[in-house]
C-alpha cells in the first residue's frame, strides 16, 4: 500500500519536472522524486542505500543544480524557460526505450521466477541493517570496482578543479 | 505518534528557555539587565514573543514566488525536526533506533539547505537571496569537517546507531543486546590494565576512551557553530550588510517556524555533540571503591528513577554546550568569507582527515 503511494509520488512529481517549463520548479520537484525513490528503497529493506541517495543526491546534486540555476538565469531579468527542439527525434527515442524496457520485462517473468518465489520476507534475518554485510563486501569481493570508482571521481575532481583555475599567461 | 508530540513538546520548551537565556546571557555580558518587566526576571518574555509572533499578518510580498515562499519555512523545519527522529533521550527511549542513525541525521540535515535556497529564491530580494548563497556554501563546506569528526567516532565505536554508541559510553555497556560481553579500558587500551567498565562516569566517554577524540570533538563543535548559522560564523545573516539573511522577508507565523528551526538546529547539534563525544544520557560521576556514585546517578533501567536521571544528564550536558554557544557569539567577531573559507579547508579539514587516520589506529590498539 505504501509502495503505491510513492511510486505514484515519484512518477507524479517525475512528470512534472519534465513537462513545467520553469527550471527552478523543475529542480524542486526532483527534490520529491528523489526522496520517494528513497522512500521506496526503505520499504525494500536497502536503508544504506536510500540515505546514501539522500546523501549524496539530495545533499550533494541537487544543491549542486539549483545553485546552477539560481547563478545562472535571469541573465536579462527574467527567468531562463527550458524550450522544446527536437520533438519527432524525442519521442522516437522515447518510445523505442519504453518498447525494448517493457520487452525486456515481459520477458523475464518476475512471477517465475524460482529465487523470488523461495526468498523469505525477512530480509534481515536479525541483522540490524545492511552497513555491516555492504562493508564486507566492498572489501573482498568488490574491492577493485570500489577502487576504480574513487580513483574516476579523484581524475574527475582534478579535472573540474584545473578547469576551474585561471590560466594567466606570463 | 507519541513519540512526535513529546519531541515536539521538548523542543518548544527547550526553544523558549534558550530564546531567553540567549537574551540575558548577551545582556549580562554586556553589563545590561536583558527583559526584566515580563514575569518575574523577565522569564516570560520569549513566551509572549511567541504569542505576539502568532497574531501578526501573515504577509507575502507581492513580487515573491508565492509557492515557494510559503513551501520554505515548513520544510526546512521538517529537515531539522525529523533529525531529532534518531536521538536517544533516556536508556530506554528513542524516537526510532533504527541501526544506521548518525548517517541518516548527516543525510537529512543537508534537507535544510534545500529548504534554505527555496526561501532565499522564493523571498525575490538580494539581501535574502544573498544570505541564502552564503548560507547554503557555508554549510556544505563545513559538513566536511563535522562528517570527518563524526567518522573518527564511528570508527571508534564501530556502530552507526546512536543508542549503541551511548550504551558504550557508560556502566550499562552490557545491557545492550550484542556488547554482553564487552570490555571498556583506560583509554581503551587492554594493555593498561585498566577495567572501567564497572566505574563507569567520566572515563567511559568517547573523549576519555580515546583521547584523540577530544580534538574531533572541537573540531566538530566548531564545524556545528557553522552549521547552525552562529557567531563567529553568522556572515549569511550578518545584520550590518544583509539585515536579517534569507528570512528577511518572512513575518508572522512564517517567520516564527524559521526562528523555530533555526534554535532547533543549535540544539540538535549540541545533542549530537553531547551523545557522541560527552557519554550521551549516562553519569559524568564515576565508581570510586564504595562510592558507588555512578550506579546511584544512574538509576534502574526501564523504571522512571532511569528515564529521569537519563533525561538529566543529557539535557544538562545539552545545555552546557548551549550555553557555550551563546557565549561564544559575545565573544568572538566575525569571521571574513575567505577567512571563514580558510578555517575550513585548510585548517579543519586537514587536522580531520589526520584525526580519522589515527581514530585507526586507535581502534587496533583497543582490540
Amino acid at each position: 500500500m505504501l509502495f503505491y503511494v510513492f511510486a505514484l509520488l515519484a512518477i507524479v512529481s517525475g512528470a512534472y519536472m519534465v513537462l513545467t517549463r520553469n527550471l527552478l520548479y523543475a529542480g524542486f520537484s526532483l527534490l520529491l522524486t528523489l526522496l520517494s525513490v528513497a522512500a521506496i528503497y526503505v520499504l525494500l529493506f536497502a536503508d544504506f542505500v536510500a540515505v546514501t541517495q539522500l546523501m549524496v543526491y539530495v545533499g550533494g546534486v541537487l544543491v549542486l543544480i539549483l545553485f546552477g540555476i539560481m547563478l545562472s538565469s535571469r541573465v536579462h531579468d527574467k527567468s531562463v524557460m527550458s524550450e522544446n527542439v527536437n520533438v519527432g527525434w524525442g519521442i522516437t527515442i522515447a518510445l523505442l526505450t519504453l518498447i525494448g524496457l517493457g520487452y525486456t520485462i515481459w520477458q523475464a517473468g518476475f512471477s517465475s521466477l524460482p529465487w523470488l518465489q523461495q526468498t523469505d520476507t525477512d530480509v534481515l534475518a536479525g541483522q540490524k541493517s545492511t552497513v555491516q554485510l555492504i562493508g564486507i563486501k566492498l572489501m573482498t569481493d568488490f574491492v577493485l570496482p570500489f577502487e576504480i570508482a574513487s580513483l574516476l571521481l579523484l581524475i574527475a575532481l582534478m579535472g573540474a578543479a584545473y578547469i576551474a583555475t585561471d590560466k594567466q599567461k606570463v | 505518534m507519541l513519540a512526535f508530540l513529546l519531541t515536539l513538546m521538548l523542543l518548544l520548551g527547550i526553544v523558549i528557555v534558550l530564546a531567553y537565556a540567549e537574551r540575558k546571557v548577551a545582556a549580562f555580558m554586556q553589563d545590561r539587565l536583558g527583559p526584566t518587566e515580563a514575569g518575574p526576571y523577565g522569564s516570560l518574555q520569549s513566551v509572549l514573543d511567541v504569542l505576539k509572533l502568532l497574531q501578526k499578518e501573515d504577509i507575502v510580498p507581492a513580487a515573491a514566488d508565492k509557492k515557494l515562499f510559503k513551501l520554505a519555512p515548513i520544510l526546512i523545519f521538517a529537515a531539522v525536526f525529523a533529525g531529532f527522529a534518531v536521538i536517544p533521550f533516556t536508556p530506554e527511549l528513542i524516537p526510532t533506533g533504527i541501526g544506521i542513525g548518525v548517517f541518516y541525521l548527516l543525510a537529512i540535515i543537508s534537507l535544510d539547505v534545500v529548504g534554505l535556497l527555496m526561501a532565499g529564491w522564493g523571498s525575490n530580494n538580494k539581501y535574502a537571496m544573498l544570505g541564502a548563497m552564503r548560507s547554503v556554501a557555508q554549510i556544505v563546506s563545513y559538513e566536511i569537517p563535522a562528517g570527518l569528526a563524526i567518522l573518527s567516532v564511528v570508527m571508534i565505536c564501530q556502530s552507526l546507531d546512536f543508542q549503541e554508541i551511548s550504551y558504550q559510553q557508560g556502566i550499562l555497556l552490557n545491557r545492550f543486546p550484542g556488547l554482553e560481553f564487552e570490555k571498556n579500558w583506560l583509554f581503551g587500551i587492554e594493555a593498561l590494565g585498566i577495567n572501567t567498565t564497572n566505574i563507569g562516569g567520566i572515563t567511559t566517554w568517547n573523549i576519555f576512551r580515546a583521547p584523540l577524540l577530544l580534538v574531533a570533538f572541537l573540531i566538530y563543535f566548531i564545524a556545528s557553530l557553522a552549521e547552525s548559522n552562529r557567531a563567529p560564523f553568522d556572515i549569511p545573516e550578518a545584520e550590518s550588510e544583509l539585515v536579517a539573511g534569507f528570512h528577511v522577508e518572512y513575518s508572522g507565523f512564517r517567520f516564527a517556524v524559521l526562528f523555530l528551526a533555526e534554535y532547533s538546529m543549535m540544539v540538535l547539534v549540541s545533542l549530537v555533540a553531547v551523545i557522541l563525544f560527552l557519554g550521551s544520557w549516562n553519569t559524568p560521576l564515576p565508581n570510586l571503591t564504595t562510592l558507588k556514585f555512578a550506579d546511584w546517578t544512574t538509576g534502574t533501567v526501564g523504571a522512571l528513577s532511569g528515564i529521569l536521571w537519563g533525561g538529566f544528564w543529557l539535557l544538562s550536558k545539552t545545555f552546557v554546550l548551549l550555553f557555550l554557544q551563546l557565549q561564544i557569539r559575545w565573544t568572538y567577531p566575525r569571521l571574513r568569507v575567505d577567512q571563514l573559507m580558510h578555517l575550513c579547508w585548510k585548517v579543519l579539514t586537514p587536522i580531520a582527515l589526520g584525526i580519522v587516520l589515527l581514530a585507526g589506529i586507535w581502534r587496533l590498539l583497543m582490540v
